[in-house]
């Protein structure tokens, strides 16, 4: 009879011996079946504290574990292993290496903030995870990733004019991606576009990506907006080397 | 009989906040929107020099930028306009709208940034509660109410088998919304049906408790992760179809171009083709309040709606 136990264990973790006796006794195979044991000894302390340093992450202090989150999650449902609460749980814990298991996936989230809307501790997973998928990049252990190209695009114009216009967004995203802008199903899309839009609109959506779309006085809120960016990653810069100076120190 | 209803007056001029994406992808349900405004008798007056509410990416460089992005609409709404009411069709701005005022309600460290940043800009500092944010849906069901709709309804939208789609932000987290779930009347954060209320009322057969009304398109991930929107976009599409669906009625320009954008990329990559069409719900009370397809902006849809509508005899 199968061990249903072994399903829960990581097969590099599970060690058996082809042909191995004990006392005389053969314990080849199955017989010789154990668990290694596992020793964290890369514990990161100040884990949670870092990632409640990015934007989004300050309440991942607040989870009990309820599992809401990951039971409502819609990446959760298309793919298993994105697991909001046991990320949380790892980063809490501080293990760090165990969290790094699925770093290529964390950024994945999708905002549509079924986790937040149902976490009964206010813990703003989705927040959660953005901060994680931050403090991943920022730490290196994953490139930027495809949606943080696009969130910088995005707020770097609305920094710059106050609004967004779509064509020019599209085109910086696709460039720093490094993707061709002419893909098969945004070809026909246009196509199909085009040929039903009025003279008169197709101008002017051409005009509006030509004159870039402005707030206008918006030099004030320009400023605001860039002293408090600044203010911020200062705010970061010191727990993150505070941290490192305790744990190398 | 007609159905008990509370109207609200003070609904007949509202500050409008159109937002980026209704001046480009969204177009039609701007111009849905206005139009149908005008011929319900309501006002909108658009926010001065209003600015981009940060949609779903300026809150992952900084929530509190994020709000003080609303925050400066809401003010000069209140401030420089003397409106006490603003109307976001577009789901990330209702959204966002919604979230500032909720964090300048309960949290003290956001009334801390946003007063140092309004002094360095010298705006008015936004005060919580001076504004109230309320959705397109809100707007026409609390101004007109499904009675009257139905009274002014020119051609009816029977034979439209519609499942209605809210997507996310129109109702989560819940923590922003205090005026949903308080009962019969108010809309519900697990079962909206404002939507569904209104296009009842114009004669349309809904799609009763579609299970995907609140469902996520994967909007904010378009364009970044676009196979992971083309699965939840698809499930949201084939869902409808089963259901029976011939159109998905929409209140939200993300959700609806994701829409539009990912069948088109099932059918191009997956080979998998679907057939129910995208309207805005505005573009269906136009029609169904007799104005014409153009004045709608039905050619400024991608999805091509034109042949279900000829068929049903509403263009």
């Amino acid at each position: 009879m199968p061990i249903h136990e072994k399903s829960l264990i990581r097969p590099e973790n599970l060690r058996e011996h082809d042909k191995l006796q004990i006392d005389g006794v053969d314990v080849s195979g199955p017989w010789s079946t154990f668990i290694e044991s596992r020793v964290v000894n890369d514990y990161n302390e100040h884990l949670e504290e870092e990632v409640a340093a990015f934007p989004g992450g300050s309440f991942i202090h607040r989870c009990w574990q309820c599992g809401a989150c990951t039971n409502s999650c819609t990446v959760n449902a298309i793919n298993p292993d994105f697991n909001p609460r046991y990320w949380i749980y790892l980063v809490r814990l501080g293990m760090e290496q165990e969290l790094l298991r699925d770093k290529d996936i964390i950024w994945q989230c999708v905002s549509c903030h079924k986790c937040t809307h149902v976490c009964p501790r206010d813990v703003e997973p989705e927040g959660v995870m953005k901060a994680l998928s931050h403090w991943l990049e920022h730490k290196g252990h994953t490139p930027k990733s495809s949606s943080q190209h696009f969130d910088e695009a995005f707020f770097e114009q609305v920094l710059e004019t106050g609004k967004i216009e779509e064509g020019r967004l599209i085109r910086k995203f696709f460039k720093r991606t490094s993707q061709p802008l002419k893909q098969d199903w945004m070809v026909s899309m246009v196509k199909g576009l085009i040929n039903g839009l009025p003279f008169t609109l197709l101008t002017k959506l051409g005009l509006s990506t030509l004159l870039r779309p402005k707030t206008s006085g918006w030099k004030r809120s320009k400023d605001s907006i860039q002293e408090l960016i600044q203010m911020r990653e200062q705010e970061r810069k010191e727990v993150l080397q505070k941290n490192n100076t305790e744990s190398h120190g | 009989m007609d159905k008990k209803e509370t109207l609200r007056s003070d609904l007949k001029k509202v500050a409008y906040y159109p937002g980026c994406a209704l001046e480009g992808t969204g177009h039609a349900y701007n111009r849905s929107t206005k139009k149908i405004g005008r011929k319900l008798g309501l006002d909108l007056v658009e926010i001065k020099n209003w600015n981009c509410c940060g949609a779903m990416e300026v809150k992952n460089i900084d929530p509190e930028i994020q709000n003080y992005l609303s925050i400066r609409n809401l003010t000069i709404a209140k401030h420089q306009m003397g409106m006490d009411v603003v109307m976001a069709p577009c789901n990330g701005c209702y959204h966002n709208l919604k979230k500032a005022e909720h964090d300048v309600t309960h949290r003290e460290e956001t009334r801390k940034t946003m007063r140092k940043m309004t002094e360095r800009t010298g705006d008015a500092e936004y005060k919580a509660g001076e504004v109230e944010t309320i959705h397109a849906l809100d707007w026409i069901k609390h101004a007109i109410g499904e009675n009257n709709l139905k009274k002014q309804v020119k051609k009816s939208l029977k034979g439209l088998r519609i499942a209605n789609y809210y997507g996310c932000m129109y109702t989560r987290p819940r923590h922003i919304f205090p005026e949903k779930d308080q009962g019969p009347d108010s809309e519900s954060t697990n079962n909206p049906h404002f939507m569904d209320d209104l296009l009842e009322a114009a004669g349309a057969d809904i799609i009763q408790n579609f299970p995907l009304k609140t469902a996520c398109c994967g909007g904010a991930h378009t364009l970044s992760d676009s196979d992971t929107s083309t699965r939840l976009v698809l499930n949201i599409l084939k869902t409808a179809e089963v259901c029976g669906a011939n159109v998905i009625a929409t209140e939200c320009p993300t959700c609806h171009s994701g829409l539009e954008m990912h069948q088109i990329r099932a059918e191009k990559i997956l080979g998998i083709k679907t057939k129910p069409v995208m309207l805005y719900f505005t573009q269906l009370l136009g029609l169904a309040l007799g104005l014409s397809a153009r004045k709608v902006g039905i050619h400024e849809n991608v999805s091509n709606s034109f042949p279900l509508l000829r068929k049903q005899g509403l263009i």
